[in-house]
């Protein structure tokens, strides 16, 4: 397999209006890449894009080999997907969270006690209901939740979002040990200044074209602006945006 | 990825109707609300009819079976709101599993569900209406058939209507007409195990494994289409 992710003149709308609007984009295995840019940029549908959640409405993507037209199916099995939502059922425990997604990924989940006590999710928090946490032991619980399943392509939205400083170098560890074992990985996040101790290549993105892609991504995020064009669609890209075909 | 073999959907099944099933006994939204709502509709009915035990009688059946209906409503447009409250809708696309696993194991937890409910709004006919059951297998076959064909239509129906995102008004538009034909047959069954004359329960019946039938294999196969819009 040549490219984890390759997109090219990739069209995706959301309704009527293209949340992404031509992205030529390479992304190699084990590559840890960084798409920033300002809000409704396109980042989270980009994200979803290569999740295999979102249809392409025009051009070409090819997923872990799957094309995205036709194999979006075989694309979600192999990835996972870190959103602004927890993805977790509020009135079952952690414990029972990690059992369930574990056991839908089939036999090639990780070992659910190893990685609850990464996250410090283990004792009394592993036996409390999701809907009882905190905002912080939630998104930890959410990361645990994608762990688990072992992915080969981490599509990750605001990792850092609501952790706290122990939790954070967390999941900057569990990032990059995954790029270590091979795993692609693929941040969208504001937190420049945080990003740039695992190193990524930096991936411009605004109105919903890559408008520059840097290697050496610490360089790049240092002199990077965070602060792109204002974006008419505001933030109609997020979680909640709705793909079209 | 190769097709899923039967063995594998059978055990997703399994996952997902226990997953559901949990919740819902860990939320006693349905004993909280759910049950409530049935018994007070038929108690609504009883204080409706109270001076004719005759017409409670002999409208008990249909009585019944409008407050199922009314209650499945709420226990299909929970199924599919615990799964779009945070995300984990998508966490079931990207997990891989069947979408003939994720139709079979949400339309088993619902009909689980409403077997529970029929059970205690029977109880609540017979002791409210005075009615007397005759045929014990015809009524137990029927409250079973009945509820395996609502759930299958409206766990169908309920990922359409969660695709269009107009769930809470648009699911009692779509399904109440669809399932009218269990409300008649399930009516007619009920009144023969009830003792009506001339009601051929078990002939109704047939239709309602028909309709329970027909609406689990043409989810199990529409399913997957419906999960992508939801």
């Amino acid at each position: 397999m040549e490219h984890a992710v390759r997109l090219r003149a990739a069209v995706t709308l959301l309704g009527r209006f293209p949340a992404l609007a031509g992205v030529d984009l390479d992304i190699s295995p084990g590559e840890i890449v960084l798409l920033k840019g300002p809000n409704g940029a396109g980042k989270t549908t980009m994200l979803r894009l290569c999740a295999g959640l979102c249809p392409l409405a025009s051009g070409q993507g090819w997923v872990l080999g799957h094309d995205l037209h036709v194999q979006r199916r075989m694309v979600r099995r192999r990835v996972a997907l870190l959103g602004h939502r927890s993805g977790l059922y509020d009135d079952l425990t952690v414990a029972e969270n990690m059992a369930f997604w574990a056991r839908a990924a089939g036999g090639e989940s990780a070992d659910v006690e190893e990685v609850l006590g990464r996250l410090s999710l283990t004792g009394r928090l592993a036996d409390t209901r999701v809907g009882r946490l905190s905002a912080g032991q939630r998104r930890r619980a959410s990361i645990a939740s994608l762990v688990v399943r072992r992915p080969e392509l981490w599509l990750l939205d605001e990792p850092h979002a609501g952790l706290d400083q122990q939790s954070r170098d967390t999941v900057d560890s569990l990032v990059r040990g995954a790029a270590a074992a091979g795993a692609t990985v693929v941040l969208a996040t504001h937190e420049l200044e945080r990003i740039q101790v695992l190193d990524p290549r930096v991936v411009s993105v605004v109105g919903g074209m890559v408008r520059a892609d840097r290697d050496g991504g610490r360089a790049a995020a240092r002199s990077g602006s965070m602060s792109g064009p204002p974006d008419a669609e505001g933030d109609a890209a997020g979680d909640g945006g709705r793909c079209a075909s | 990825m190769p097709p899923a073999t039967g063995a594998a959907v059978l055990r997703d099944a399994w996952l997902i109707a226990g997953k559901d099933l949990r919740i819902e006994m860990r939320s006693r939204v349905g004993l909280n609300q759910i049950v409530p709502f049935a018994v007070t509709v038929l108690v609504l009915f009883a204080f409706a009819l109270d001076t004719d035990q005759e017409a409670l009688r002999t409208y008990a059946p249909g009585l019944f079976w409008v407050t199922v209906l009314l209650a499945a409503l709420l226990a299909i447009g929970r199924s599919f709101a615990v799964d779009l409250a945070d995300g984990a809708a998508d966490r079931l696309l990207l997990s891989g599993i069947d979408p003939i696993a994720v139709f079979g194991g949400k339309a088993l937890a619902i009909a689980g569900q409403l077997v529970v409910l029929e059970v205690l709004l029977a109880a609540g006919v017979v002791l409210m209406f005075d009615v007397t059951v005759y045929r014990y297998g015809l009524l137990v076959c029927a409250g079973v058939a009945a509820a395996a064909g609502v759930a299958a239509a409206g766990t169908l129906y309920g990922a359409l209507v969660a695709g269009l995102g107009a769930r809470e008004t648009l699911l009692p538009v779509l399904l109440l007409p669809v399932v009218a034909p269990v409300l008649i047959g399930a009516t007619r069954a009920f009144q023969d195990a009830f003792g009506a004359a001339g009601a051929e329960g078990w002939a109704w019946l047939g239709l309602l494994a028909g309709f329970a039938a027909i609406y689990g294999v043409f989810g199990a196969l529409s399913y997957g289409a419906l999960l992508e819009e939801a």
